[in-house]
């Protein structure tokens, strides 16, 4: 256990083993955010150094995935998008369901691949895992932008909804943060799950209404389907964007409860086996 | 006022190792385990962990270091030092016992710690700064003395993969040498560099503790050692040794009270066949007087004394052990010139065997002695009779800082040519001389 108190201006530290939970500090990292942003900034700095495309490839995996979904899913099988383009309606999705893909590895990696950092200098080990939320949101800027450019191609015009984006962005984050901080730590002692998460990615996609809209799932199992948290921040996304239908409110209210104790049981978890990460990782 | 900055009471930090059985490294297997014996597992709940699966690392250390003390802390590899610094920095967290720490405590327990290579030498200033517990601020403040300090103001921008190594540990220095904590805490940073910037980072080093900061240094240069702390503490086998000022410390530590470097046996004890017996076997510098350590540059020589008490040949096997127990060589004695295969009367002999330096690695050395009589026969092992510690003492690591592999470290000539018409070194001094 750590404990900070000031006394006589000096600050004073008592290291003891510790028992039990411990509070999350956050008040030390936001003390510790220099190096927060800093580390971030060096991630998105070599994020695309020595490639030939550069910044590009941050369009690379959602265009191409849009595409085959619009192929497949939109002509081919007629999936019905609430009345927008297919395009509009896959790549609205797509959006959201990148960051969270790409957070969620990154930041269950994020420890083991800072392994170095760990053993050799302290800092709020929550730094490393929050890191990993900056680097996926310059490309999810970038993707961004695309979509408005096919908003405008499509002439289809967002509508007031668009000032609830950043509430369900935040969700993205905190879903992704939550699954992450649970893989990071879990990943120091079993290396196991570099290869669960990189499965789980692959299903989490249809397990989402990604391709398809979320009522096509049966009433009774909706509420079931909308434990997985970004079932409400991809339904939510697609209301603010596209402005189709009534938001589901239900479907949100469900996935945010989901996010949220994701969130806090990720941060026990983080939190209750952080003393050991130096010894194993 | 607390006039304390650092106490330690009855510190501990266990380590899990071997027991593999226990260990699940794969997330299948520690499900496995779990599902096929839960009921063996909840057997064992509340009990302690067998103790052999655990080793400590550190055990009932306790000690307070003063305001404005610089502290020498030494020890054998393995004695528990890194250990303690990573307890004292945070890194890891104590199994026992408790820390106090009055101040902002900085920890360099390598340079360059998070340097990217991608990132030139600019931006890796502030990453490693701020990585160290610097704020943006404090880096933007102190960077043009940063890189004075370094000197290497016309590669700031390059990308530090392309740093010579010598360039890379000047830059990682310059970073640590300008952080400014109440207390820091050293490990062996100094092993890095050429001599000339060894000696500039010692001279920053004391300027920090002449400015009243609180040091703990961790160092096997043992004239670093001496020339910076104030006092010292010895560890072994994870616990203190000996504390007090630095120079009987060091005296207690060079000697090695836990090494033999010499053995002597008495009459009825002594190793021998029917027709000699051994008397002692002992470790000599090339001065002949008993060493337990050596620099590894420095030649050492094992002497074996012996009675004959039966006319006949005497010869000689040593062999030499890693502190692994792996066998570097043997030797014979065969290739002694006058007396080796003749016959010997009775009387006192010593025979002796001289390694060269820049043979052995850093670390810890036993030799075992093998007596025979004529043509192998009759023959005796004493075991693990001696043995010795071997220092490095920097003259084999030209620009190099960091460990050296393998049981031994031979000086070996290293040649290049060039293969081309031009030889480039000679057009250089060409280039000298026309221009004198």
């Amino acid at each position: 256990m750590v404990e900070e108190r000031n006394a006589r201006s000096v600050a004073t530290i008592v290291i003891e083993p510790s028992r039990g939970l411990t509070d999350f500090n956050l008040r030390e990292i936001w003390d510790y955010r220099d190096l927060l942003l800093f580390l971030a900034w060096r991630d998105i700095n070599i994020r695309y150094k020595q490639t030939i495309l550069g910044t590009a490839w941050a369009l690379v995996q959602p265009v191409l995935t849009m595409i085959l979904f619009t192929i497949f899913f939109g002509r081919m099988a007629a999936v019905p998008s609430e009345g927008a383009p297919y395009v509009l309606f896959a790549f609205a999705a797509l959006l959201p369901w990148q960051y969270f893909a790409t957070t969620l590895g990154s930041a269950s990696n994020s420890l083991v691949n800072n392994a170095n950092l760990l053993s050799k200098v302290y800092f709020p080990r929550l730094l490393i895992p929050l890191t990993s939320l900056f680097p996926p949101a310059v490309d999810f800027g970038i993707a961004l932008f695309m979509l408005l450019g096919l908003m405008v191609y499509y002439r289809w015009a967002p509508t007031v909804h668009l000032v609830w984006l950043p509430v369900f962005m935040v969700l993205a984050m905190v879903s992704s943060l939550g699954a992450g901080l649970w893989f990071a730590a879990m990943n120091v002692k079993y290396r196991d799950v570099r290869h669960i998460v990189s499965v789980l990615v692959q299903f989490g996609l249809f397990l989402s209404p990604v391709a398809y809209p979320s009522r096509m799932v049966p009433v009774p199992w909706q509420y079931l389907y909308a434990v997985n948290p970004m079932v409400g921040v991809i339904e939510g996304f697609r209301w603010a964007l596209l402005g189709t239908g009534v938001a589901p409110l239900r479907l949100i209210a469900i996935s945010s409860a989901s996010a949220v104790v994701l969130l806090i049981s990720g941060l026990y978890y983080f939190r209750y086996t952080e003393k050991t990460f130096a010894d194993i990782v | 006022m607390n006039d304390l900055a650092i106490s330690v009471r009855d510190l501990g930090k266990q380590y899990r190792i071997g027991g593999r059985r226990e260990r699940h490294e794969t997330f299948l297997s520690a499900l496995a385990a779990a599902m096929s014996s839960p009921l063996r597992r909840l057997g064992r709940i509340g009990k302690p962990v067998p103790d052999e699966q655990n080793f400590w690392a550190l055990r009932d250390v306790s000690f307070e270091v003063n305001r404005g003390e610089v502290l020498g802390i030494i020890g054998r590899n393995g004695a528990g030092k890194s250990t303690l610094l990573k307890l004292l920095s945070r890194i890891t967290a104590p199994t026992e016992g408790r820390m106090e720490i009055h101040g902002r405590l900085g920890s360099l327990l390598e340079v360059g710690t998070g340097f990217h290579p991608e990132l030139t030498g600019r931006e890796n200033i502030f990453l490693n700064g701020t990585i160290l517990g610097m704020k943006r601020r404090e880096v933007s403040r102190k960077f043009d003395e940063i890189v004075d300090f370094s000197g290497i103001e016309q590669f700031l921008d390059t990308p530090v993969k392309r740093y010579s190594s010598g360039m890379y540990v000047r830059l990682a220095f310059a970073v640590a040498a300008h952080l400014e904590p109440e207390i820091l805490v050293v490990d062996e940073v100094l092993a890095v560099g050429d001599v000339e910037f060894q000696k500039k980072c010692l001279g920053k080093m004391s300027e920090v503790a002449e400015g009243g900061r609180t040091i703990l240094f961790v160092s096997h240069n043992m004239a670093a050692v001496q020339s910076l702390c104030h006092r010292a503490i010895l560890l072994d086998h994870g616990s203190i040794e000996k504390e007090g000022d630095t120079a009987s410390v060091l005296q207690h530590y060079l000697v090695g009270s836990s090494l033999t470097s010499h053995k002597v046996w008495s009459p009825e004890q002594r190793p021998g066949n029917g027709s000699f017996r051994v008397n002692s076997v002992r470790l000599l510098d090339l001065t002949g007087s008993e060493v337990s350590s050596i620099n590894i540059s420095d030649d050492l020589i094992v002497e074996i004394g012996y009675e004959v008490i039966k006319q006949g040949p005497v010869g000689f096997s040593l062999i030499m052990f890693d502190a692994d127990a792996r066998v570097l060589f043997s030797s014979l004695s065969n290739t002694e010139k006058f007396y080796y295969g003749k016959p010997l009367p009775p009387g006192q002999y010593k025979s002796t065997c001289r390694l060269p330096g820049d043979l052995l690695n850093s670390g810890r050395y036993y030799f075992s002695i093998v007596g025979f009589s004529a043509h192998w026969s009759e023959m005796f092992t004493v075991d693990r009779a001696v043995a010795v510690e071997a220092v490095d003492d920097g003259i084999l690591r030209g620009d190099y800082y960091g460990g050296f592999g393998g049981s031994i470290r031979p000086r070996l000539a290293w040649q290049t040519a060039a293969l081309d018409s031009v030889d480039v070194l000679m057009q250089r001094k060409a280039g000298e001389n026309s221009s004198s």
